[in-house]
């Protein structure tokens, strides 16, 4: 069987616009969320988001690029440059036919449809809207495959090339869908990951009616509080990570670093409500029991959860259950932590986000914390490492996603080595 | 238990197709139509075109949506999720498949979509900006996006396995039938499979006239796809969903006949640029080699190809060059259908609709036309089926789609022999 190696990782994140920074950032326990600046979020219930201080021409972008993209395909393809770089693979030398691009993102070019339709509707009062003042890029931002084309323009890939859009797992489910073409043979490197930048005004005035979103509006930079007994709901993030994924063998051969390998990956459906969880987690601990089928891992294989925490009530309840219907006692044996405390819930982007979050936890051996963590919650009783980062030799990490439409994904990375070699 | 290893010996096959077309609704009403060469495509009539330079479209005028959602449902979704819902419902009933009979966790939903809850979207963005964002709905954040139709299929028939949405614009229909495959092979039995499309609302139709594909020939004759006089494309609404399972878990079920197997795939890009045309049809044409040689059979054995049919010159020449490339000898002589000449461009609806054709002209020994192609360009070197429908043994077909930005896929089907699941898909493989 076809194994997938991670050889290569690129972050675009709050708090860290590149892979160092980020994971600095993250094992320093600070928090990167804010009081809204990218327009005035008086009129909002919830004002406080994640923001990246991103310059894209400094991650690498050219300005025909910038002026035709939309931040989340800018965040992207600065994650895929940093992350093809790191890969040390030489793109020249490759056969292009053989490299796919598998992309997420949950609400694509929002933020540029917006801006548009408020130009065209003249500030939201025509529904006949004047096509004659539209950005000839706006349709790029309708349909959300501009994000795996850029990509795979730019680095001149010619396999097959997708974009995952399955809300906020969409970031797992595209580097699933990667590893899945790399495991049936499809293609043996993929640029996979996912991107967001849904902080905007109709991102955020969706949210508001179903008090999904913090309003802790007066402390923004503690906003963001997973498993807290205080928390009041998730902080809207941006931004996005981009893996290079790669045929195992091939990765070995040619001397590449291999972070670690993806040893499971599985989704679920909850086919209950569009946003309602119910608090025992079946289908969560349905999704990672599979993952951990597909690695042969036991319970005590894990030694590090990254959880979806989006900082919602029922999240954090039904995730707990899910974590420790899976993994038994050796649940509250384990650090398990939510980064989104610190880098808030980028929707489709988050999950790539975490995936590179667990491969450097192994390469670094560090746990990051779950940031604003003060108060537990009596409901939420496992060890969320508060505050503090852990250091802890890490060989299996697991990471899970929920999100809206019922869907629950899981994927387990395993260091190098770390696995049973397949007979 | 799943376990969602990819193993051997696992095939697809499509056994229930729900149509929502612009020329029919259920497959009845729609493949008469098609068969008849009758086009669903005229004057937009869901808005006032007339400020638009494209005034035509492929609407569904017919559908009712209150014949297929409760009210409640509806108020939370876009036209393009009850499209969605009422295709699924159609595509369930004709395989007579009863989802609350089934291991929740054995059904998977894996879509294409493209543009989202187009309508939805533009009247809470136009309350957001008009009135204010204390006048946002609170369904807004579960109406638009483009998972929604995939949760609320899921929702609906308590199908708890590997979900899925894909986009890649046209290519998608095809893309999401074959990632429905690769959750057959890690042990899904059953996936609610295709895609469909709405993208007929003011906002909607303004971006898609940003790419400057769409003709503005004010004709419901405009979309001519390698005719001389090719102008550009209709864009329509609609769409297919398909029901695909595992072959022996479709057998042990019982049931009306299997239309087909999903006998191969292959998906490219060009990696050229971010809309020009490519200098070559090369990944075209690899597409189409790829999903042959996933099928493991020789290009001389494919009965019809279903073009992708951009409605433009360059475009469509680029198809010609990859069929011959792909196909050799046998590009000049394979009849080539369009039947989306009669619904318009569907986007992710588009290549699912042209699987469901496909599908029914295996069955039904027939091959629709091509509509409005009167002068086929002879330099193409490609028998466009039209003026009237034709007879044909199909038993091996070839879908082709693209997908703006460069995404090329192409999908083979083997008709299921004899329309008996107690038999193999075909005893000469």
């Amino acid at each position: 069987m076809r194994r997938t190696a991670i050889t290569g990782i690129g972050v675009v994140a709050p708090g860290g616009v590149t892979r160092d920074e980020f994971w600095d950032s993250l094992v320093a326990g600070r928090s990167a969320t804010r009081r809204i600046t990218f327009f005035d979020p008086g009129e909002f219930r919830s004002q406080v988001a994640a923001e990246c201080d991103f310059d894209p021409l400094a991650a690498g972008l050219r300005p025909q690029e910038v002026r035709r993209m939309d931040r989340y395909v800018q965040f992207a393809l600065a994650a895929a440059i940093e992350a093809v770089a790191d890969s040390g693979l030489r793109l020249e030398a490759e056969d292009r036919e053989r490299i796919a691009v598998a992309l997420g993102s949950a609400v694509g070019g929002t933020t540029l449809l917006e801006n548009e339709y408020v130009a065209v509707s003249d500030g939201g009062r025509d529904w006949l809207v004047d096509p004659d003042y539209v950005s000839p890029h706006v349709y790029q931002a309708l349909v959300p495959s501009a994000l795996a084309s850029e990509v795979s323009v730019r680095f001149g890939a010619q396999g097959p090339s997708v974009v995952v859009s399955t809300g906020c797992t969409s970031g797992i489910d595209a580097i699933g869908y990667g590893h899945q073409l790399i495991q049936d043979g499809e293609a043996d490197v993929v640029i996979s990951g996912a991107s967001e930048s849904g902080i905007s005004p109709i991102s955020m005035a969706c949210f508001d009616p179903i008090r999904a979103t913090s309003a802790r509006n007066d402390e923004a930079a503690s906003a963001s509080r997973p498993f807290d007994r205080d928390r009041d709901g998730f902080v809207m993030g941006e931004g996005g990570a981009v893996l290079v994924l790669e045929e195992l063998g091939r990765a070995r051969a040619r001397g590449a670093h291999v972070y670690c390998e993806i040893s499971g990956y599985a989704g679920r459906g909850n086919a209950f409500h569009m946003t309602g969880l119910r608090p025992d987690g079946l289908e969560m601990s349905e999704a990672i029991l599979d993952a951990m089928r597909q690695g042969e891992h036991e319970p005590a294989d894990i030694d590090y959860v990254n959880a979806h925490g989006s900082g919602t009530r029922q999240n954090d309840v039904h995730e707990t259950a899910a974590i420790k219907r899976a993994l038994g006692d050796h649940a509250y044996r384990i650090p398990i932590s939510s980064i989104k405390s610190m880098v808030g819930h980028s929707l489709g982007g988050i999950g790539a986000i975490e995936m590179a979050a667990c491969a450097l936890a192994i390469e670094h051996g560090v746990a990051p914390p779950t940031a604003n963590l003060t108060h537990s919650d009596p409901e939420c009783d496992l060890d969320y490492t508060p505050l503090v980062a852990r250091r802890l030799p890490i060989d299996v990490a697991l990471s899970t996603g929920s999100g809206f439409g019922g869907f629950q994904s899981a994927m387990i990375l395993a260091r190098d080595g770390g696995l049973r070699e397949a007979a | 238990m799943i376990t969602s290893t990819p193993r051997g010996g696992r095939r697809a096959v499509i056994s229930g197709v729900g149509v929502v077309a612009p020329n029919g609704i259920g497959t009845g009403p729609w493949w008469s139509a098609t068969t008849a060469g009758t086009s669903g495509i005229g004057r937009i009539t869901r808005f006032d075109p007339s400020r638009y330079a494209t005034r035509f479209a492929g609407e569904v005028n017919a559908f009712d949506a209150g014949d297929y959602v409760e009210r409640r449902l509806r108020m939370q979704t876009d036209r393009w999720t009850w499209i969605g819902l009422a295709a699924t419902g159609m595509a369930l009933d004709d395989a007579d498949f009863r989802p609350a009979e089934h291991d929740p966790y054995s059904m998977s939903v894996i879509t294409a979509s493209s543009s989202g809850g187009n309508e939805f979207g533009q009247v809470e963005i136009q309350k957001l900006w008009s009135k204010g964002a204390g006048h946002v709905g609170a369904y807004q954040s579960i109406a638009w996006f483009y998972a929604a139709t995939t949760g609320q299929i899921s929702i609906r028939y308590g199908m708890k396995g590997a979900s899925g949405v894909v986009v890649s614009e046209g290519a998608g229909g095809l893309d999401a039938l074959a990632h429905g495959r690769r959750a057959v092979l890690r042990g899904v039995d059953t996936v609610v499979s295709g895609g469909v499309e709405a993208p007929i609302s003011p906002y909607a139709l303004t971006c898609q006239m940003a790419t400057g594909r769409l003709s503005s020939v004010a004709d419901a004759a405009a979309y001519r796809p390698f005719d001389e006089r090719a102008s550009g494309y209709v864009p329509g609404e609609g769409g297919a969903i398909l029901l695909v399972e595992e072959l022996d878990a479709a057998r042990r079920r019982g049931g009306p006949a299997i239309y087909g197997e999903i006998l191969g795939y292959g998906a490219t890009h060009d990696g050229h640029h971010p809309w020009a045309p490519p200098p070559d049809a090369r990944q075209l044409a690899r597409a189409i080699e790829l999903a042959l040689r996933d099928a493991r059979i020789d290009a001389r054995e494919v009965d019809v190809v279903f073009a992708d049919g951009a409605g433009s010159r360059p475009w469509d020449e680029l198809e010609a060059q990859a069929l011959h490339a792909a196909l050799g000898a046998h590009a000049a002589v394979v009849p080539v259908a369009v039947p989306k000449t009669m619904t318009g461009r569907l986007y992710a609806g588009g290549a699912s609709l042209d699987v469901a054709a496909a599908l029914f002209s295996m069955r039904h020994g027939v091959i629709p036309p091509a509509v409005h192609v009167e002068r086929p360009d002879a330099g193409l070197g490609l028998d466009i089926v039209r003026g009237a429908s034709r007879a044909a043994d199909v038993r091996t077909a070839l879908v082709v789609a693209r997908g703006y930005g460069g995404f090329n896929s192409a999908l083979v089907l083997r008709r299921t022999t004899d329309f008996d699941r107690t038999n193999d898909p075909d005893p000469e493989d």
